[in-house]
């Protein structure tokens, strides 16, 4: 009665992963078999929606004092700092960013997370804020971890930061990750290398920057962020033929 | 302690310099967004939840709750689902305005008794002539890389005319439609994602 699965990628193959990607086992029985229908008009031209301060609060983009509770989380403090833009390479103001992230163990506070690393009770590696008139965000952290994984055997995800973004459209929608420069691991790791575009795999890694380097302080990371999405202004891919 | 007087940042020293301008790729949301992204998940806050009109809230509109499970190709409860809706309110708009009463968008999870996801709501009206009323949803989990978008309708309006539903094949459109049931707790629309298999979810490809 099921069909087949078809070989399939999302509207623009050659900047989002597939969502069959075999060496990342957990896709087999999870992706769709069907092909997808063109998104009509009436999805696609839907407002993103919209995120006041109010729902911020104060060191909600600091994960080094935002989960304290007697004492500074341990690890290496970083600085985040970088711009969501469109896919014109305008400033996206206002836009909600939420981040998650294992601690410098490369333990997530999360239940379900059997890790053998500590937890770190001062550290929840949960940050939010929102995008200001330049389309910048800047966030304090720690360094993640890298972490074992059941994957296939010897498996270890790169150090990472989730971050997932609200444009301004419901197809600007965006979770990714951030990964760090010079980081062995990403040549290993399938959920990275299921993007097929190695440009678009570099989007993905910080630069370690010594301009927003803070003396005595912490690492400076940029990363910026592009979202596609955007109805009005399509983006040409370079190869959007297979 | 993060620096007070910032000068904004150009394309000098990003890590997408010209040559390599394009969208960010989506990655997985993992098994453990729930640290980020669900409401009070272990105490800690969250921007928003799975209760889109609070209780006792004078916004007009019929309260509904959609319920149901994301099922995997073996028919097995998925644990770690995200699932975000964008919605009208009970006259058919939507909102642009955070401070609006409802604001129309609520996030859930199947981290829960029997994998099941709640979001509580109201019947959102028709945005406009021919289009039946619908929920907007954003799907992502665990294994999947990029995230699925899909449409929920309902049971007792008449799909008939929806430009949505047209694009999709007669055969699959069932799998578009949550079932409602009167319950001593109000209307209960009831709605499971299928992932592959027979009555596999349509998704729609952005």
């Amino acid at each position: 009665m099921t069909r087949p699965p078809v070989e399939q990628s999302p509207a623009a193959p050659s900047v989002h992963p597939p969502h069959l990607f075999p060496a990342y086992t957990s896709s087999v029985r999870r992706a769709p078999h069907e092909l997808l229908i063109p998104l009509p008009d009436a999805l696609r031209d839907l407002q993103g929606p919209v995120f006041g301060e109010g729902r911020l609060r104060p060191d909600d983009n600091d994960t080094t004092r935002n989960g304290r509770v007697n004492g500074e989380p341990l690890g290496e403090r970083i600085l985040v700092r970088g711009r969501v833009l469109d896919s014109r390479g305008r400033p996206v103001r206002g836009a909600l960013i939420e981040t998650w992230q294992a601690n410098a163990a490369g333990r997530y506070i999360h239940q379900r997370d059997q890790h053998d690393a500590p937890l770190d009770p001062n550290f929840t590696g949960t940050a939010r804020m929102l995008t200001d008139e330049y389309g910048e965000y800047t966030l304090v952290t720690i360094k993640p971890g890298a972490y074992p994984w059941r994957n296939h055997p010897n498996a270890w995800r790169p150090a990472h930061i989730h971050f997932s973004i609200f444009g301004t459209n419901f197809t600007q929608r965006l979770v990714s990750q951030m990964y760090f420069p010079g980081d062995p691991l990403l040549a290993y790791d399938p959920i990275y290398q299921a993007i097929p575009d190695e440009k678009g795999r570099q989007r993905l890694v910080s630069r370690f920057d010594l301009d927003l380097t803070q003396p005595q302080w912490a690492l400076g990371y940029r990363f910026d962020i592009v979202l596609g999405g955007d109805a009005q202004t399509p983006f040409e891919e370079p190869d959007h033929d297979h | 302690m993060t620096t007070e007087h910032r000068t904004p940042l150009t394309a000098a020293g990003s890590n997408i310099p010209k040559a390599l301008f394009g969208p960010s790729p989506s990655q997985t949301v993992g098994p453990y967004f729930h640290q980020g992204l669900a409401d009070h998940f272990q105490g800690l806050r969250s921007a928003v939840g799975n209760v889109a009109v609070q209780p006792g809230s004078s916004v007009p509109g019929e309260r509904i709750t959609l319920l149901g499970r994301v099922l995997d190709g073996d028919g097995v409860p998925v644990e770690d689902a995200l699932i975000e809706v964008w919605q009208a309110d009970a006259s058919g708009r939507y909102a642009s305005d955070d401070a609006a009463p409802f604001h129309g968008y609520s996030r859930t999870h199947t981290r829960t008794e029997g994998n099941v996801y709640t979001i509580r709501t109201i019947k959102p009206g028709s945005a406009g002539p021919g289009l039946a009323p619908r929920l907007n949803v954003w799907l992502g989990m665990r294994g999947l890389l990029t995230h699925l978008i899909t449409a929920v309708y309902f049971s007792d309006e008449d799909n008939s005319a929806d430009p949505v539903l047209a694009l999709v094949p007669p055969e699959r459109r069932h799998t578009l439609i949550a079932r409602r049931e009167e319950t001593p707790d109000g209307p209960v629309y009831r709605f499971d994602f299928r992932m592959q298999g027979q009555d596999e979810t349509v998704f729609f490809a952005p």
